[in-house]
């Protein structure tokens, strides 16, 4: 197949491509979801904001 | 070459460097945007940094080479990369790691095992792992940089090496984890370019994808009359199973790399400086394509260059001979006959940038390694958390820089313990860190017994193989030589070419199962702490 000379080489030419394009088409897919901040997220990254600012004041 | 152009490509392409090295710094306000970014990076420039990182020039001018050498059968090692490497690990380890990461307030990767398991000691000693492990990994990727820059550019080797450390050391130092991704995302889309060019013009040149593959098909021949004995059978079939070929393509090359990748903690980091699930699907899709074109391109031109020295009238010959029998010279022997003259002086530029891109975040890591986890963290050290990381990245810096320019003076063997680095570093990291990481993501249940007794079992085991039993290490390391007057301990049985992976990562699971029924399990508040939002 393709022009190559077994199964195991053959069969992981294919796959290379169809691993690719999974990775494509999931990344299609899901391109705009899990984009919001959770409130978790929001409430971590304030905390985490405020400490930092607090331990170069300090310093 | 046309060394008039070369320099004003190497000039434009330093002052482009220069320039979001400078941007990297200007947007660098804080010690989280200086170790982790921000968690503020665009999903392209995180995608490509991850690449970029991921492929240094060994993987390019190296396993472009091994290719020529073993034939088709390294594609295994793209399908992983692609597969495990980008798909698995983004959507099955980044999201939780980034997610887990922020749960925890975790900027490196020792620092997010030492909070997930609550310990400080663990945190230490995995910093310790990274900054007495890689440094090694990194003086083979400096000396490949600045031996390829001083054969291109004739200079004196010590000359390149000591101006190529002083660029790179300048723009982590001064622009953190922002500089490094910047420039690693303008140098992965150089990388991606040049090697697509190489990719399709390489199969124009064959007659195209069929009539290439079926030419190399052809020379089956000849690679089973002169490699036969070693299990060759063909540049466009799998090695003959059990052989001496197939130990190594299998186990070193394929798993090996293929898995070991998941656990590098230069990468494992990159998860964390996007914002939300969202940028990781992104990079899924620029990932997956980027590393096709890097490693596919890579290894499908470097078996394929034995179909063009073997047409060519001045070689006649397959490549591995073409190129003296030199491995290493076959990817740039094939691009200086093969290709355009103006395409080498991109490919330079193209193969200095594999090499920047990765050292950069090496060092980066590194110097995190000792600054954050180390120093702040584990002994508790007082400071300017900037001024700590930038003073760790140095030290990492000038250990790497000693490493490549002492060893190869000190004794003969320097040079070849240098050139094993990265088996070294990857080997250590995936047995040690890998099934502790996905316990970490996956199980509520683990103790911090088992974390211990794992990375433990994994980096003694490793070690162990290494330094005695897989000879291509333990003959370089010497260690094995001294002690008991061989070279490995193995003999001549097949566990000398059997890379230790295969028995270290095993192990390194076993250990974490079976002590897992020890020590006391962590407070369920914590843990809970720890999964908020996370499944």
């Amino acid at each position: 197949m393709l022009g190559l000379g077994d199964f195991w080489v053959s069969a992981v030419f294919v796959l290379m491509i169809l691993s690719t394009v999974l990775c494509v088409v999931y990344g299609a897919i899901n391109w705009n979801k899990g984009g919001e901040p959770t409130k978790l997220e929001i409430e971590e990254e304030q905390r985490w904001d405020k400490e930092e600012r607090e331990i170069e004041e300090a310093l | 070459m046309n060394y008039f152009w070369l320099s004003i490509v190497v000039t434009v392409y330093l002052t482009i460097v220069a320039f979001l090295a400078i941007y990297g710094f200007r947007a660098t306000k804080n010690p989280s945007d200086y170790i982790i970014g921000g968690r503020n990076i665009h999903p392209y420039i995180m995608a490509m940094s991850y690449g970029a990182t991921f492929i240094s020039t060994s993987a390019i001018v190296g396993f472009g080479g091994v290719a020529a050498l073993y034939g088709m059968g390294i594609l295994w090692l793209v399908f992983l990369n692609i597969f495990i490497g980008i798909f698995i690990a983004f959507v099955f380890i980044g999201k939780r790691t980034r997610r887990m990461g922020l749960n925890l307030n975790a900027h490196t990767f020792p620092e997010f095992l030492g909070e997930r398991f609550r310990s400080k000691s663990l945190q230490g000693l995995s910093g310790l792992m990274i900054f007495l492990c890689m440094p090694l990994y990194a003086a083979v990727v400096l000396m490949g940089g600045a031996q390829f820059i001083s054969e291109v550019l004739k200079i004196n080797y010590e000359a390149a090496l000591f101006f190529f450390t002083i660029i790179i050391a300048l723009y982590v130092i001064m622009g953190g984890l922002k500089g490094v991704m910047y420039t690693d995302a303008f140098q992965g889309t150089l990388m991606f370019i040049g090697m697509l060019f190489l990719f399709g013009v390489t199969y124009v040149k064959l007659g195209g994808v069929i009539s290439a593959h079926e030419q190399l098909t052809g020379m089956k021949d000849i690679a089973v009359q002169i490699f036969g004995a070693k299990g060759h059978t063909g540049w466009t079939s799998f090695p003959k199973l059990g052989s001496e070929i197939w130990y190594v393509l299998v186990t070193s090359i394929i798993l090996g790399v293929g898995i070991g990748v998941l656990a590098q903690p230069q990468l494992v980091v990159r998860f964390m400086t996007v914002k939300s699930d969202r940028e990781l699907n992104r990079a899924v899709l620029v990932g997956g394509v980027f590393i096709f074109v890097l490693t596919g391109g890579a290894y499908i031109v470097g078996a394929l260059s034995n179909v063009y020295f073997y047409n060519h009238p001045d070689f006649h010959a397959i490549s591995f001979l073409a190129a003296g029998k030199q491995v290493d010279n076959i990817v740039p022997l094939f691009i200086n006959t093969a290709m355009p003259i103006w395409f080498t002086t991109v490919f330079m530029v193209t193969l200095l940038s594999a090499a920047m891109s990765t050292l950069s975040s090496q060092f980066h890591v590194m110097g995190t390694s000792i600054g954050r986890d180390i120093y702040e963290k584990w002994i508790g050290g007082k400071g300017s958390p900037m001024l700590i990381n930038r003073i760790g990245i140095l030290i990492a810096i000038l250990v790497s820089y000693f490493l490549a320019w002492g060893l190869p003076h000190f004794f003969e063997g320097g040079t070849a313990i240098i050139a094993r680095g990265t088996a070294i570093f990857f080997g250590l990291c995936a047995a040690s860190f890998l099934p502790v990481l996905l316990a970490a993501l996956y199980s509520k249940t683990i103790t911090k017994t088992a974390v211990f007794i794992s990375i433990g079992t994994g980096f003694v085991v490793s070690f162990f193989f290494l330094a005695f039993i897989h000879l291509k290490e333990s003959q370089p390391l010497l260690l094995c030589k001294a002690l008991f007057g061989v070279d490995t301990l193995a003999g001549n049985t097949v566990w000398q070419i059997v890379d230790p992976i295969v028995i270290a990562l095993p192990v390194s699971i076993l250990a974490l199962i079976i002590a897992n029924r020890f020590g006391k399990p962590l407070d369920k508040k914590w843990v809970d702490h720890c999964f908020k939002e996370v499944e």
